[in-house]
């Protein structure tokens, strides 16, 4: 089966500032690949280039099987990749059904007359919100006046809505609570199983395992790893994620500063 | 594509209940969240005030005295709240409607041409300003206060310099004598007489641009992108909406208002000072703060625009009639703009509130 995106030894050069060098990931139909990486790691160069916000400088960037090179944004939606960018791309102070649809609003008529059809734009928006589990009661409310977590389920509504093939989510949990996390999740498995592909970037290796079928690691840049979901274990992804031996060497260190562990041990002092 | 299909039937049920909780709060909870709420509720007491200090005031003859001063407010207060609305200001607009009257004067009487070709030359390169300031801020990213005090001092120049360059003197020579002439004055600075009460024709332009800049802002896909440009710009980007475009077109709005009352200048008075319309671009920019629109972009409305340009009418004409002297009118104008700002903070919280 050809993945509905792949990158292949992508780079991107700021200056000469390496933002990301030779990183490879597949996306399929029905699946969800997880990008896994700390601050600073290229997750953001990543996302930009799927996103055709800023265009690979080495390396193939494959659309179905064709090699391509995304000019804008739109361009980007054109070809089926949408993406929900950490600040939602919501405009805060405008309504719910108004967001839904911005940049690509249903009109009615010609030329002078040309109008936008509110009737549809709110109706589908009310029925596309309900069909996620979310009743609002007013689609007319600032979308600014919705919780975190709503307010992602309604960018995620309204990319599977436009016929999104590829959903690309940019750390849809990273500002939520637990519980608002786990309905994220579930809209990010709802989308999967309606057959999209799904990019899902996030730092949080414990979201990532629950939901994920491969896993893209990176770290400054580069790309630290790529596992089959039956290839590795949420242990091995953790240690991994938090930089292996490292993150060993900071346990050490803390255990060691804790009070209580060794009692009257070895503080300085 | 259905995700969360589950549990889809008690949902729908949730709705109806839903609409019905919606419809007996609707209402009064639309009618609060609207932006010129504010400005209505500052309209009316202004207006009762004149109304009890001013006995004059009351005349058919005053009301239409006080609806032409709005009009030449309130003709430019419609572009320049659409373009606040996408988070931008243009200080040009002023001298802006200066400078197109000034070309249309001084093109026709120099080319001894019809005066309808001044005024379409005037129309061309008055919106090739506007496309300049467009063109610049979404070229630069400056921000557009820089952008636009440059293009305003540069204008100011420009009349100045040229004016005297070409007539001699600061002002330009009558075009009154000229082919054309009644005909144009007949569009842009006659005025109609219904039931016994003068109507400048101003007042039909400001109305008619009114009624199409709201119809723009609600009911079209570019209304939906000046909101969007205006309340968050990356993200309207990152959804496709064409921003540089809707940026650009806004500031041409500008321009081709500029030019309406530009020619208005010219055909009622006939020769133009080319020193005027400076300081004119903040009583724009106040009648659409008073009317609700947000400094920072993103909210507000073109008929709240039309409402803050009736209380600058009502209070300029109001001292008059109340006999006061003419020379407190600007501080009654600043503390209006004070109070309204304060207003509509308030309603807006309320209204965000009650969401």
């Amino acid at each position: 089966m050809t993945a509905l995106v792949e990158l292949a030894d992508v780079s991107k050069f700021y200056g000469n500032v390496k933002a990301l060098e030779g990183v490879s990931l597949e996306v399929h139909a029905g699946e969800i690949t997880c990008v896994l990486g700390d601050n600073g790691a290229g997750k953001s160069t990543l996302i930009k280039i799927i996103a055709g916000l800023h265009q690979h400088d080495a390396g193939t960037f494959t659309i179905d099987g064709e090699e391509t090179r995304l000019v804008n944004p739109r361009d980007a939606l054109d070809r089926g990749i949408a993406t929900v960018y950490q600040d939602l791309a919501v405009v805060p102070l405008m309504p719910v059904w108004r967001n839904f649809f911005l940049g690509s609003e249903p009109t009615l008529g010609r030329g002078p007359f040309r109008r936008l059809d509110v009737r549809t734009m709110r109706e589908t928006t009310r029925s596309e919100l309900l069909r996620m589990g979310i009743d609002l009661r007013d689609v007319d409310q600032p979308i600014g006046t919705l919780s975190g977590g709503e307010r992602q389920c309604v960018a995620i509504a309204r990319a599977v809505y436009f016929g999104a093939k590829v959903l690309v989510l940019d750390e849809p949990t990273a500002a939520l609570g637990v519980k608002q996390s786990g309905v994220v999740l579930k809209y990010v498995a709802a989308a999967r199983d309606a057959g999209l592909g799904v990019v899902l970037i996030t730092h949080n290796p414990h979201h990532a395992y629950l939901v994920g079928d491969r896993f893209v690691l990176l770290k400054r840049g580069a790309m630290a790893g790529s596992h089959a979901r039956s290839e590795i274990s949420l242990e091995e992804l953790t240690r991994q994620m938090a930089g292996g031996s490292e993150l060993e060497q900071l346990s050490h260190e803390l255990a060691r500063e804790a009070p209580g562990e060794f009692p009257g041990g070895h503080r300085p002092g | 594509m259905s995700p969360a299909g589950t549990g889809a039937s008690t949902t729908l049920a949730d709705a109806a209940s839903g609409d019905e909780r919606l419809l007996r709060r609707s209402p009064l909870h639309r009618l609060m969240g609207r932006p010129e709420l504010g400005s209505v509720v500052g309209a009316v007491a202004v207006f009762v005030f004149f109304a009890c200090v001013a006995e004059p005031f009351l005349r058919a003859s005053s009301l239409s005295t006080v609806l032409y001063a709005s009009s030449t407010i309130g003709i430019m207060a419609v572009p320049v709240a659409l373009l606040m609305i996408g988070g931008e200001f243009d200080l040009s607009a002023g001298v802006m409607v200066v400078s197109s009257a000034l070309i249309s004067s001084m093109f026709s009487y120099q080319m001894t041409a019809n005066t309808w070709v001044g005024v379409g030359v005037s129309l061309l390169v008055t919106l090739a300003i506007g496309f300049f300031n467009g063109f610049l801020l979404t070229r630069t990213k400056l921000p557009s206060f820089i952008i636009t005090l440059g293009t305003f001092f540069m204008l100011t120049g420009l009349n100045l310099g040229f004016t005297k360059l070409i007539s001699g003197t600061v002002s330009t020579k009558t075009i009154a004598d000229m082919e054309g002439f009644d005909s144009a004055r007949a569009v842009f600075a006659s005025h109609l007489t219904l039931g016994g009460v003068d109507i400048q024709i101003t007042i039909l332009w400001w109305l008619v641009l009114v009624a199409v800049a709201t119809w723009i802002l609600l009911r079209t896909r570019v209304g939906n992108w000046i909101f969007a440009v205006g309340g968050g710009d990356d993200a309207a980007r990152a959804v496709g909406v064409p921003v540089v475009k809707t940026k650009i077109g806004l500031y041409m709005g500008v321009a081709l208002a500029a030019w309406i009352s530009g020619q208005h200048l010219l055909f009622s008075y006939d020769a133009i000072q080319s020193g005027d319309g400076v300081g004119n671009e903040f009583l724009y920019i106040i009648a659409a703060v008073v009317g609700g629109c947000l400094m920072t972009g993103g909210y507000g409305s073109a008929i709240g625009s039309a409402v803050g340009a009736f209380i600058f009418g009502m209070t300029s004409k109001g001292i008059v009639y109340a006999q006061w002297n003419p020379d407190w009118f600007k501080f009654f104008l600043g503390a209006m703009l004070l109070l309204a700002t304060l207003l509509n903070a308030w309603v807006r919280k309320r209204a965000e509130e009650k969401a």
